[in-house]
């Protein structure tokens, strides 16, 4: 018996040894920002030796998930409000707020022809589904409806919207062609400065409220140093560059 | 249904199946009579069951023929096979198979419904009282004993007017009281409805009561087919080695004697005598001979008190068992067997040819 | 308490689930039929393809029916050019997501009902002069009335409780293609906690009523 625990004790001992260099750090990212965080950890992991974990997902799901306790201990949001919010309630570190990235809305289609670049195909109205985010729940879904209102075709899209649960799932409509074009995030269509395929209008950032993605340090992350360095990391200038390549601005 | 006459047309049953499974052939070739009950009359495993589902057209020989009074039902040769719902047959199954959702009356109307009025010989009225189930008409099949739900079930049968009726040992899943309470039916539908019946059973009781032919089967193969009072006696065939051998004879009453309450039957002019009959005379009766109940004597002997001593003929001897001989006689035309013991044989000096006297214990009426 | 649009999905939902059971029942007859009776080879390989909505998540028959009933999809390619256009966001196409994601549920029990019926049955109503459709209406039908209840309830049931599939190709468009289980999905999304719970709480009331009525039915019958 005393045996065994000696043993747990040299193995806990070990174990936290070894931790404190390299430690993990769990991350939840907005469903946009997926491949330029991937990118972004990998980058981090290598010059920092810690491990990131990253969950991907619709911001509101991840508010109600961190509200109940999930042990996220960074939070990449799709806008500025849920932290602030998570701020607010005492559930993110007070201070820890920033913005990693504005997001840039892109109406787009899989096929080449159907967008213009001024978005008069909105006006025209020639196409069965116009896919965009779950407004209530995701901030470029809400982007997308400002847009519609502001030219003055909400109404008459309103029978043909389509709505995907999250920025992902809106991308997979449109690249599968069910729906013919959607507004996703610039991010998923464009990659080192170009469009990966199909026609595209880079939506005017006048037109809807500014897509401010924050991060927030939530409380599980309050005393992980590895937190604190990765969220240091996304305000460095490796990172900046990965975010822009992206279609992101700063 | 086509119609063309059959190659060798017998206005019966010809059939010819060859059909195998692993493990299994079947490989019969029949002629049946147009009237009476035909027995199939073998083992467990002989074939009785699938050369009748032939017959009904339940299972399919690639390789078949079979002809019912001349019409063709199956004919591989030229690709023709009526679908077993196409044939005018009746078909009773070991256990009755009543629908279970339907009361005894919907079940017996179920098949002659399905009759057109041109073809419907045979009442409803007449199946219910044939069979005897006027009161449970408006049961339901669950609430039938077993001799009940036969009954109903062969009756279903009967409404659909069959040219052939097809039963597959309908008494075998029965105890004797219920057998005792379905036989006396089926001896009425052998009297009153002029169509042949094929009926399989391993069981030669219900055979000698029932039976005007008896096809044997074993392995898949007929092995004998004729008369019953010619197959029965054949000493070629297991029915004379079975330790209750019996002949059956056709007999004709022609007396009673109220003073000894005897009957005296008559058959091939020679008298027989058996317990008093309430029967008219002249009527025809069916009665069994056991051969171990058949004993013989070189003279005609009155000094003993069996009744029934007739002058014979052995026609053939067979060694049944050890120590024990089986005799086939000719008594005016007509079969007896008789087991003595070969030492009786030796000492009697009994050879083919020989006239003799045989003494018979015992005659049992079958109907 | 509940808005029209919560209604709205309710009644969408019971629509849906009655559409898929009417066709499920049509087209579940005949496969369990034949998987009931077949000697063939490929009695197997029908039946796994069958089952297959039990074992997958939802979200991997979502995702391929949106791609197979796509533009560049097979089906899709066929509704095309029959002139029906695409199915995904449509109320049709709900049905046809919903017919493959239910179909185990009224295909098995009918299978296994038509198995107990057994050979017999059929084969004495052939000897009664009734035809193969005849014996299927009148013998078939009659004595598998148990199975073929228990599979329009469990398809039922099973339509109504369907999420991931629906969710992959329905667009959650207000009474076209947001059934319950989407908007009781939105609702919490939204943190509408109190709407949520009026659905849900339906949606367990539904579930167990429908589960006591077919215990009440096997008890039943088996008495």
């Amino acid at each position: 018996m005393k045996a065994v625990l000696a043993c747990l004790l040299c193995a806990a001992a070990v174990l936290s040894c070894r931790a404190a260099p390299a430690a993990e750090v769990s991350v939840a990212v907005a469903a946009n920002f997926t491949a330029p965080m991937q990118k972004i950890a990998a980058e981090f992991e290598r010059d920092t030796g810690h491990k990131v974990r990253l969950a991907f997902g619709a911001t509101g799901k991840f508010y109600a998930q961190i509200s109940n306790g999930a042990p996220f201990e960074l939070f990449l949001a799709a806008d500025d409000t849920t932290p602030a919010k998570l701020e607010q309630e005492g559930v993110a570190v007070a201070g820890s707020r920033f913005t990693y990235a504005i997001g840039r809305l892109v109406l787009w289609s899989a096929q080449p022809g159907v967008v213009d670049d001024r978005g008069e195909v909105l006006k025209r109205g020639a196409f069965a589904h116009l896919a965009v985010a779950n407004p209530k729940t995701a901030p470029y879904g809400a982007a997308a409806m400002a847009v519609l209102r502001k030219l003055g075709v909400a109404d008459a899209l309103a029978p043909k919207l389509v709505t995907g649960e999250n920025i992902a799932q809106t991308h997979q409509f449109v690249a599968s062609g069910n729906a013919e074009l959607g507004f996703l995030a610039l991010s998923q269509v464009w990659v080192d400065g170009r469009l990966t395929g199909g026609s595209a209008w880079q939506v005017p950032a006048e037109l809807h409220a500014p897509l401010r993605q924050d991060a927030v340090i939530l409380a599980a992350g309050r005393d992980k140093p590895a937190a604190r360095a990765l969220a240091d990391y996304l305000r460095g200038a490796k990172a900046a560059a990965i975010i822009k390549s992206y279609g992101y601005g700063l | 249904m086509s119609r063309a006459a059959a190659p060798a047309a017998t206005g019966g049953i010809e059939a010819r199946f060859r059909l195998a499974w692993p493990g299994f052939a079947l490989e019969a070739a029949l002629q049946l009579p147009a009237r009476g009950v035909s027995a199939l009359f073998g083992q467990s495993g002989s074939g009785k069951t699938s050369l009748l589902r032939c017959l009904a057209g339940l299972e399919r020989a690639r390789d078949g023929f079979l002809a019912l009074r001349g019409e063709v039902w199956q004919d591989e040769a030229r690709g023709l096979f009526v679908p077993t719902h196409r044939r005018p047959l009746g078909y009773v199954f070991q256990e009755a198979s009543l629908f279970p959702h339907l009361s005894v009356r919907r079940n017996l109307e179920f098949g002659m419904r399905r009759v057109t009025a041109a073809e419907r010989r045979v009442s409803l009225d007449h199946a219910i009282a044939l069979l005897g189930i006027e009161p449970l008409l408006e049961r339901m099949p669950e609430r039938l004993s077993g001799g009940e739900r036969q009954r109903v079930a062969i009756a279903r049968a009967l409404a659909t007017s069959p040219r052939l009726l097809l039963m597959d040992e309908p008494l075998a899943a029965l105890d004797a009281p219920r057998k005792a309470e379905i036989l006396p039916y089926l001896e009425r539908l052998h009297g009153e409805l002029d169509i042949p019946v094929v009926y399989v059973s391993h069981a030669a009781e219900e055979v000698a009561r029932l039976a005007d032919h008896v096809v044997l089967l074993r392995d898949g193969r007929v092995q004998a087919s004729g008369a019953i009072a010619e197959v029965l006696p054949r000493l070629d065939l297991p029915f004379a080695r079975d330790e209750d051998a019996f002949v059956v004879v056709e007999a004709q009453v022609a007396a009673h004697d109220e003073r000894f309450a005897l009957t005296r039957l008559e058959f091939g002019g020679l008298p027989l005598w058996i317990t008093g009959l309430d029967a008219p005379l002249g009527a025809q009766v069916r009665a069994r001979v056991l051969a171990r109940d058949v004993s013989l004597a070189l003279a005609e002997r009155h000094d003993s008190s069996i009744l029934n001593v007739l002058p014979a003929r052995v026609v053939s001897l067979d060694g049944a068992s050890p120590g024990r001989t089986l005799v086939r006689l000719d008594c005016a035309g007509r079969a007896l067997l008789a087991r003595i013991t070969t030492r009786s044989a030796v000492q009697l000096g009994i050879v083919p040819g020989m006239a003799l006297f045989a003494q018979v214990k015992g005659v049992a009426l079958l109907r | 308490m509940m808005s029209a649009v919560d209604f709205g999905a309710i009644r969408l939902t019971l629509e849906l689930a009655a559409v898929t059971t009417a066709i499920l029942l049509v087209i579940g007859t005949p496969v369990a039929w034949w998987l009931a009776r077949t000697r063939s080879a490929f009695k197997g390989a029908v039946g796994a393809v069958v089952a297959l909505p039990l074992v997958l998540p939802p979200t991997v028959i979502g995702f391929y029916l949106l791609v197979t009933m796509g533009p560049h999809g097979p089906i899709g390619e066929l509704t095309q050019a029959l002139g029906i256009g695409l199915l995904p966001f449509s109320f049709a196409g709900l049905v046809v997501g919903s017919v493959f994601y239910s179909l185990p549920f009224v295909v098995q029990p009918l299978q296994q009902a038509f198995e107990a019926i057994g050979e017999r049955p059929l084969e004495v109503a052939a000897t009664l002069r009734a035809g193969a459709l005849d014996t299927f209406f009148s013998v078939v039908l009659p004595l598998a009335r148990p199975g073929f209840v228990t599979a329009a309830v469990l398809g039922f049931a099973h339509t109504v409780g369907e999420f991931g599939v629906v969710l992959m190709i329905g667009g959650n468009i207000p009474d076209k293609t947001r059934v319950v289980s989407v908007q009781i999905y939105d609702h919490v999304e939204a943190l509408e906690y109190a709407e949520a719970h009026w659905l849900s709480a339906g949606m367990v009331v539904f579930s167990f009523l429908v589960l006591l009525l077919l215990n009440r039915r096997k008890r039943g019958s088996a008495r």
